[in-house]
This record gives C-alpha cells, sequence and structure tokens, in this order.
C-alpha cells in the first residue's frame, strides 16, 4: 500500500511550485507596462524551474511512495483534503510543466503584443493549473485543477488565437468538459462506494465491484479519452492545434494532452483493474488505429502545424498502447514516451512559432529550401525531426521501442502495426522537412529570411538537450520511474481478483 | 394590563426584523415627499441601511435563540430558526444588491422615483414572512405581499410598452399560480383541518397515502411553487417579463423570489409533506429535467443578454430542483439534500445579480447594451468589467475554482448520494451544453473587436455591488467550509 510520505524540506516545496504562479499573476494584474509583464513571468517561471532541482535532487527512486507530501483539510463537511505528493509518475511531468512554461513565455516575447499582461497571467495561472493536476492526491482537488485548466487555455487558443481561433476555442472546451463532467459523477460515486472519501491512496486500496468498475471506467474513460485524445475523440485536437498560438500549442501538445495518459495510470488502472482488463483489447485496437490514422492523415496535411498536431495523434496511440500494455516495458515506454512528446512535439512547435512570425504563413507550400537561409533553424528542425521519428541516440527511439517491446509481449500483431506507424512516421516527418528545407527556395519572401536569434536558441537549447540526454543515456528517467511503475503493475495484479482468470491474465502478462 | 402588554411584546420580538423593513419601506415612502428629484437615490441608502439593521438584528435574535432549532410563535403560524435566517440572510443581501444596482441606473432610465425603494423592501419584507412561514396562511400571505410589489416593479417603465407587457404578464400568470395554489391549499386544509405545516405533516403521517385528493393537492402545489421558481412547464412568462422589465428589478426578481420560492418549497415538500418524499422527489426529478433541458436549450439561440441570461436562471432553477428531487428522495437526504440547495440558492444570487450589475453597466442613454453583441470588444477596451462578466459567466458555467462549482458539486453529490445517477449525468451534461453560451459572451467581449465607443455607467454602488458579487464567487469557490457548515446547520430547523 501506498503512503504520502511528508515533505521533511523544511518549506512546502510542491505547494510552492503551485501556488507561485498564482501570486505571480495576482502582481502581474497590477502592472501596466507590456515589458515588465514579460519580464515578472519570466522570473516567476524561472523561480519554478529552480525550484524542480530540488524537487528532482530530494526526490527517492527506492520506493514507489508519494513523495513531499502535504496534507490539510480544506472542506471538512465533504472530507475534503488538500493533499499533494509526487511519485515517479508524475515527478518528471511537474518538471517538465515548467521547462515548457517558461519556453512558451520566451516564444511569446515578441509573437504576442496585444494584451500582453492578459497573456502572462493566463500562462501562469496555466502553470499553476498544470502543476497541480500532477501533484494532488485528492479527487476533487485534482478535478477543481483538471477543469480550472479549461479557463486559461480557452482564452489563450480564442484571444490570441489564429484566424479560426473562435471555433477552435469553443470546440476545445465542450469536448474536453463533457467528457470532465461525465468523470464528476463518476468521482461522486467513488466518492460513496468508498465510504466517502475522496483520498487517491485510499481509493486505490479499496475493492470496486466488477459492474461498478466497468462503468466508472468507462466515465473516466471519458475524461482522459478526450484529453489524449485517442481516436475516435481527437478531432478538437487539429483545430486547437492549429489555431492556438504557438505557446499554446506547446503547452496544449506538450503538457495538457499528457494528462489524459497521465489519468489512466493514476487513477484508471489502480482503482480499476477489473475494468481495465475487460477494456484493453478495445483501448488496444483504437491506439493502433490512432497510430496508423494519425500517419496517415499527416502525410496529407499541407498546414505545417496541422500536420504535428496528427503527428501527436499518432504518437499519443503509442502510449495508449505501452500503458495498456500492462506490462512494465509497456508501462515505461508509455511514460517515457509522454515525456518525449513533450519534449518534440513542443520543440516542434517552436519551430513552427519561429518561422510563422517571420513569414506569417503555415503552409508548406509557402516553404522550401530554407536550409540554406537559415542554418541554424534547419539543423535545430533536423534534430527535431529525427527525434519524433525516433532515430537511435534520440530520446524517441527509446520511447518508441520500449513501448513495441511491451506491445510485442502483450501480443504481436500490435508491435507489428505499431511498427508499421513508426515507418509512417519517418515517412511523413522527411518528407516535411525536405518540403521545408531542401531543394531551391521557391517563395520570394523566403530570400531574406532571419536566422533564429539569441532569445529563440535560448529556449530551443533545452529541449535539444533533452532530446540526446533521454535519447543517450534513458536510465536517468526509468530509474525515477521505475519504482513506481513496478508497484502499479503488482498493485494490479493484487488488486484484480473479481475474475480469477484476471489476475492470472495480468500474471501472464508480467510474468514472461 | 402592563404584563401583558410585555409578553405581547417579548412575543414580537423574532418579528422585529419583518417590522424594521417594513417600517424602513414606509419611512422611505414618507420621506419621498419631501427627498428632491434627482436626490432619490438618499432612499436607497436609507433602504441599505435598513436592511443593514435588520441583518444585524436577525443575526442577534439567531444568537438568543441559539440552542433551540426552531421556536414557534403565534400558535405556531410564524417560526425562528436558523433555516429562517439563512434564507433571510440571503433576502437581505440579494434587497441590498439590488438596491445598489439600481441607483444609477434609475436615473438613466428616468424612472428614478422614491416607491421604488419602498417596494423592494416590501417584496424583501415578504420573503422574510415566506422562509418563517409555519402556516399556510402566512406563507400565502408572504407570498402574494412579495409577489405585488413585483408585479409593479416590473412595470416600473410606464412609458416603456415592453415594461407594461412585463408587469401585466406577470400579474395574470401570477395571478394565476396563486389561485391554484389556493385551490391546493384548501385540498389540503380539508383533508386535515388544519393549515399548520406541522399539523399536516402529523395528519399525513397517519393519513391513507393512497387518496388521490392528497395527490391532487401535492400536484397543485408542485404547479404553482413552480411558477415562483420558473420551473418548465411553468416559466412561459420569464424570458418576457426578465426581458422587458427595468434590468435593475430583473437582477432583483431573478434572485430574491426565486430563492424565496425554494424556502418555502423546501419548507413545505422536505418538511410538511416529508411522509409523501418518494413521489414529491419523482415528480420533481422530472421537472428538474425538464427545466435543466428547456433552460440551458433555450438560452444558446438567444441574442438579448437579458432572455439568454432569463432562460439561464431557469436552468439554474433546475438544478436546484435536482437538490431538491434529493432532499425529498428519503429521510436519510433530507440534510444534504437541503443544505445543497441553500448552498445553491446563495451563489446563484451573487453570481447572477452580478452579471446583471454588468449588463446595467452597459446601459447608457441612447443605446440599451441589451443585445449579446453591444458586448464586442468589450476586454479590449475596459478590460476590468469584461473581466467581472468573465468571472460571473464561468461561475455560471460551473467550473471551478469559482463558487458556481461548489454549488453545483454539492447538488450532483446529493443526487448521487440519494442514488439518482440519471438525474446527476443528465445535469451534468445540461451543465456543459450551458458553457457554450456563456462562453459566447466571453468570446465576444474578449475576442471579439470593438464595434463602438464604451461609455460604461458607472457609480459607486454599481462598483460596490459588484466588488460584493465578485469577492463572494471567489472566496465561496475557493474555500466553502464555512458557508457550507453555515447551509448544513441552517437546515436543522426543518427537520
Amino acid at each position: 500500500m501506498l503512503e504520502l510520505m511528508p515533505n521533511t524540506l523544511g518549506y512546502p516545496l510542491l505547494s510552492l511550485l503551485i501556488f507561485i504562479p498564482i501570486a505571480g499573476a495576482i502582481v502581474l494584474l497590477a502592472v501596466r507596462n507590456a515589458a515588465a509583464a514579460r519580464w515578472i513571468a519570466l522570473v516567476v517561471s524561472l523561480v519554478e524551474i529552480g525550484l524542480c532541482i530540488p524537487l528532482l535532487a530530494n526526490f527517492n527512486s527506492g520506493t514507489a511512495n508519494m513523495q513531499f507530501g502535504e496534507s490539510m483539510s480544506w472542506i471538512s463537511d465533504w472530507n475534503i483534503n488538500y493533499r499533494i505528493g509526487v511519485d515517479g509518475i508524475s515527478i518528471l511531468f511537474v518538471a517538465l510543466t515548467t521547462l515548457l512554461t517558461t519556453i512558451s513565455i520566451m516564444v511569446s516575447w515578441t509573437a504576442v503584443q496585444d494584451r500582453v499582461r492578459e497573456f502572462m497571467v493566463a500562462m501562469l495561472f496555466l502553470e499553476s493549473a498544470m502543476i497541480g493536476v500532477f501533484a494532488a492526491l485528492d479527487l476533487f482537488l485534482f478535478y477543481i485543477f483538471w477543469e480550472a485548466m479549461l479557463i486559461p487555455m480557452y482564452l489563450l487558443i480564442g484571444v490570441w488565437g489564429g484566424p479560426n481561433r473562435l471555433y477552435a476555442a469553443v470546440k476545445f472546451f465542450l469536448y474536453t468538459l463533457v467528457g470532465s463532467v461525465l468523470m464528476l459523477v463518476a468521482i461522486l460515486a467513488v466518492y460513496f462506494t468508498a465510504g466517502g472519501t475522496f483520498d487517491v491512496l485510499a481509493l486505490m486500496n479499496y475493492k470496486f465491484g466488477h459492474d461498478f468498475q466497468l462503468w466508472a471506467f468507462a466515465a473516466f474513460f471519458a475524461a482522459f479519452a478526450v484529453k489524449v485524445p485517442m481516436f475516435p475523440f481527437h478531432t478538437w485536437l487539429p483545430d486547437a492545434h492549429v489555431e492556438a498560438p504557438t505557446a499554446g500549442s506547446i503547452i496544449l501538445a506538450g503538457i495538457l494532452i499528457k494528462m489524459g495518459a497521465y489519468g489512466f495510470l493514476r487513477f484508471s488502472l489502480p482503482f480499476f483493474p477489473d475494468a481495465t482488463i475487460f477494456f484493453t483489447p478495445a483501448i488496444m485496437i483504437l491506439s493502433v488505429v490512432a497510430i496508423i490514422y494519425g500517419a496517415y492523415m499527416a502525410f496529407a496535411q499541407t498546414d505545417f502545424k496541422k500536420l504535428i498536431a496528427y503527428s501527436s495523434v499518432s504518437h499519443m496511440g503509442f502510449v495508449t498502447l505501452g500503458i495498456f500494455a500492462l506490462n512494465s516495458q509497456g508501462l515505461e515506454g508509455g511514460l517515457l514516451q509522454m515525456i518525449n512528446h513533450g519534449v518534440s512535439t513542443g520543440a516542434l512547435f517552436l519551430a513552427v512559432g519561429v518561422i510563422y512570425e517571420r513569414t506569417h504563413t503555415r503552409l508548406l507550400a509557402d516553404y522550401g529550401g530554407i536550409a540554406a537561409k537559415v542554418p541554424v533553424y534547419a539543423t535545430f528542425l533536423m534534430i527535431i525531426t529525427l527525434s519524433s521519428i525516433g532515430l537511435p541516440g534520440t530520446n524517441g527511439f527509446i520511447g518508441e521501442f520500449t513501448i513495441i517491446l511491451g506491445a510485442f509481449k502483450h501480443k504481436v500483431i500490435y508491435a507489428v502495426i505499431a511498427s508499421l506507424g513508426i515507418i509512417l512516421g519517418a515517412g511523413y516527418m522527411l518528407w516535411l522537412y525536405q518540403r521545408v528545407a531542401f531543394g531551391k527556395v521557391t517563395n520570394p519572401h523566403n530570400e531574406h529570411l532571419s536566422d533564429m536569434n539569441l532569445r529563440e536558441v535560448v529556449a530551443a537549447l533545452p529541449l535539444v538537450i533533452l532530446v540526446f540526454a533521454i535519447g543517450l543515456y534513458p536510465n536517468a528517467a526509468f530509474q525515477v520511474m521505475h519504482a513506481s511503475t513496478e508497484h502499479l503493475i503488482q498493485h494490479m495484479q493484487a488488486k484484480a481478483q473479481t475474475l480469477p482468470a484476471v489476475a492470472q491474465a495480468v500474471g501472464a502478462l508480467t510474468g514472461h | 394590563m402592563p404584563n401583558s402588554l410585555h409578553d405581547f411584546f417579548q412575543q414580537l420580538g423574532p418579528m422585529y426584523p419583518e417590522f424594521l423593513v417594513i417600517a424602513v419601506a414606509l419611512i422611505a415612502l414618507v420621506a419621498d415627499l419631501v427627498v428632491p428629484r434627482g436626490q432619490k437615490h438618499l432612499l436607497g441608502w436609507l433602504g441599505l441601511i435598513g436592511l443593514a439593521a435588520a441583518a444585524a438584528l436577525t443575526l442577534s435574535l439567531a444568537a438568543d435563540h441559539a440552542g433551540n432549532t426552531q421556536t414557534a410563535f403565534f400558535n405556531g403560524t410564524f417560526l425562528f430558526d436558523p433555516f429562517s435566517v439563512f434564507f433571510k440572510m440571503v433576502f437581505y443581501l440579494s434587497c441590498s444588491l439590488g438596491i445598489l444596482l439600481s441607483m444609477k441606473y434609475l436615473s438613466v432610465e428616468d424612472i428614478h422615483r422614491g416607491e421604488y425603494y419602498s417596494l423592494m423592501l416590501f417584496a424583501t419584507s415578504g420573503m422574510m414572512l415566506m422562509a418563517s412561514a409555519g402556516d399556510l396562511i402566512t406563507l400565502y400571505l408572504g407570498l402574494e405581499l412579495m409577489a405585488l410589489s413585483i408585479y409593479i416593479l416590473a412595470g416600473f417603465m410606464r412609458g416603456d410598452g415592453r415594461s407594461n407587457e412585463a408587469g401585466i404578464k406577470y400579474l395574470l400568470l401570477g395571478a394565476f399560480s396563486s389561485g391554484i395554489m389556493l385551490y391546493g391549499m384548501s385540498l389540503l386544509y380539508g383533508l386535515s383541518g388544519t393549515t399548520n405545516l406541522n399539523g399536516i405533516m402529523t395528519f399525513l403521517q397517519s393519513a391513507d397515502l393512497t387518496n388521490p385528493v392528497i395527490f391532487l393537492a401535492m400536484v397543485m402545489l408542485i404547479v404553482s411553487f413552480g411558477f415562483k421558481v420558473a420551473a418548465v412547464p411553468f416559466h412561459m412568462w420569464v424570458p418576457d417579463v426578465y426581458e422587458g422589465a427595468p434590468t435593475s428589478v430583473t437582477a432583483f426578481m431573478s434572485a430574491g423570489p426565486k430563492v424565496a420560492g425554494f424556502a418555502v418549497l423546501l419548507r413545505v415538500f422536505v418538511h410538511a409533506l416529508a411522509p409523501l418524499q418518494g413521489h414529491v422527489s419523482a415528480i420533481l426529478a422530472v421537472i428538474a429535467v425538464l427545466t435543466m433541458a428547456v433552460g440551458n436549450i433555450m438560452a444558446i439561440s438567444q441574442t438579448n443578454i437579458k432572455r439568454m441570461l432569463a432562460y439561464s436562471s431557469i436552468a439554474h432553477a433546475g438544478y436546484a430542483l435536482v437538490g431538491l428531487a434529493a432532499a425529498t428522495a428519503n429521510k436519510a437526504m433530507m440534510v444534504d439534500g437541503s443544505a445543497s440547495v441553500m448552498l445553491y440558492v446563495l451563489i446563484y444570487t451573487v453570481m447572477n445579480m452580478g452579471a446583471f450589475g454588468v449588463v446595467i453597466m452597459l446601459r447608457k442613454s441612447g443605446s440599451r447594451g441589451e443585445e449579446i453583441a453591444d458586448f464586442a470588444g468589450l476586454g479590449k477596451t475596459n478590460k476590468a468589467a469584461a473581466f467581472l462578466m468573465l468571472i460571473f459567466m464561468f461561475s455560471l458555467t460551473g467550473i471551478p475554482p469559482l463558487a458556481g462549482f461548489m454549488g453545483k458539486f454539492y447538488i450532483f453529490k446529493s443526487a448521487v448520494q440519494a442514488g439518482m445517477i440519471w438525474l446527476a449525468i443528465l445535469g451534468v451534461l445540461f451543465s456543459a451544453i450551458s458553457a457554450y453560451f456563456y462562453l459566447r459572451v466571453i468570446m465576444v467581449m474578449w475576442m471579439y473587436d470593438p464595434k463602438q465607443e464604451f461609455s460604461l455607467l458607472r457609480s459607486p454602488a454599481l462598483a460596490l455591488a459588484l466588488a460584493i458579487a465578485v469577492t463572494a464567487v471567489i472566496v465561496i469557490g475557493v474555500a466553502p467550509s464555512s458557508v457550507l457548515e453555515i447551509a448544513r446547520a441552517s437546515v436543522l430547523g426543518l427537520m
């Protein structure tokens, strides 16, 4: 049974991580000057990154328990507590969130000129809510952060987005809201069934009845599948990605859509192991469909951002494939691939943002041959493209390889189809790169393109470093998550017992 | 007989707040004769002081009676209990906000007349009586006092056809519903031989519940109260009346009388008709679903913000009815179900009146500012107003961490607890639908370019009202604990 290990640092590290951005946002409300707003937001986001240093340094990867725990009563009549903590599953997302938020603020430095202060306020609120989602260990608290995220994201897309932003913003909001409210009812049902608690760790140990699990899993699935997004709930994603400002796309692709998969790992699997096993075949099929469909759609796109959006659908298919393979390789691969995708797709959207700011077009046909004009940019795009394809030596390779290993153990056919997805992925990404960077400059506007400036290079550099760091030494990441994923598997094995055959099935999956 | 006179006044004690409000209303009426035109807002401040004094008095009485769950006066026709105290505080709040919203607005509309404030105070005293009613007669008296005042308020813009229409429509339909209510009440009286709510409960406990007349009476009460809280299918008057009435009256009307309606619904259905629990719950659940469906779906196509908020207020009555259906489901649910309704109407009052406050800001001479399109670009030019509206809209949608979410959460929590998961699912889905039209207002404000110069209506009173509303929405959203405890403790008077 997992425990919440109290924070021993002497200062509430996780609470600081959650609330410093909100405090910064409130300070920003009093600031009138756009330049000052940018700097304050940047400083706040850098402080957040700074706080990740003690977080990672003091993290004990030898235990699956929740660390840096804080707990206090919030709404006592409903037995709701402010309980937060991180384990190997969530800690990397907290770190990734702080990094991508900083990068987003940096790439918006000149790109956002309209209502700068409000933009930064939205970014900081979003950061708070995202960290809250990953740290929350009370279902109600989790839901608060999960829903609160919608407000700033809706505004980011709707106010600072592209021409079709209104449609995209509303679609994003409604899709995610419908999924979320169904989860809310399930949360309430879980609360009453388990005797009136929202405590995630306590709920993990509660054995829900088989039928209850099925429909509760379905309701949670509604929220998480929309967020991931899994085929066929993905249609909001291309619209939202395309219309969002660069910062919004980076956050959306880097963090937000990971929350669906995170939700599966944190709640669905440990709460409802029987239902998980019941639904696994269907989810595995949806995952491979997403892999192939996303890749197929990516081939057809003429818009830079839309292509990446569909590639995200495909890549997130890998993630769910890994998670629902229900063995340690699959889980760890899925988890690592979530980080990888956050890094590489975040970087891809950054790349789009950089070039869009100069050319004001996202159509691939308007590019071509820019490698000669902007060598630094072309190199950056090359590295990220290769990471996205999964070239050995980059992070993408490790993630996809481990997932396919896990899928292979689960059922060979899934691994075969998923491998096909990798080939397709290489196809559309290389073709993308070729259309953008190689050949002759076809568009006269691109003759005088300026290369990435220092600010953009500084923003991009951490992502490039991560691409190679994870690619060459993945054990650092695996070590952090290993204890937690192992525990999750064992936990499911121990708990899945309403059907004896089910326990054996998990055993068989993990045993050899 | 000094002693008995003393006793008499002693007995009147718990009614002092009512007397105070009525006295202030009468003083305002007289003072109106000497207050010059253009200074009528002084009467508004007089009313506010009166309400503050009444609130203080109510609280001190509550402190005196602390420990007693319920004290009955005048042969049980007037009750003083935490339940009525809670509702009276909500009425003071809604009336105060209503007065604050009105002051400048009435001048712009050129209808700044003194009796306006008196009528609001009379209406409030009627609501107070409703919340304290322990007898069908007192209940009816309070209800008519409230309704008659509001009929006049709705038609307060004498020169305006829409306002006239609103007043007449509200009067006619209100009269019908009062008639139906009286019929239902007389049936209950005929059966039980008493108009006392406790007496009716005692009668029902031993009565043959298969008697169709009991059901007829119950249905008639549901129908007539349904009119008051604007539940579907008794909601037809709402959009026209809300649109036609002066906006400040609409703001008041959307909160106060509706809240009073729920006070009575709780008192009658959770307490007096407790033996009919399951049956009441089934009917209320169906009405709740219809109300949420019609309110939310019809709101989508509205272009006038007052009509949109009218349908939205219908929808919110639907959510509160979900709580009421949970409260009447079984004995175990009485506390949490009722408390969820009480918390909800409180939250609804602040967020809805706040939204109307922003609508009033857009009213200036020469333009009504009532079309949703009139909000275009507000977020570019008047960020503070647009930001307030954004908070109220997200709160009405029920997005955390705002109060609207906490209210809805408690409602749906009660529904799930009462075993009505289907009702909770429908509720959250309709609530998701509602996001569409609330978001549209935000979208128009923040994502459209301004079509016109805004010259907003500004006044310290309006600013104060909005500040109170937005603070309540945020504080209850982030720290609902204390309000929740008060609501739960206040239910005890009902038991």
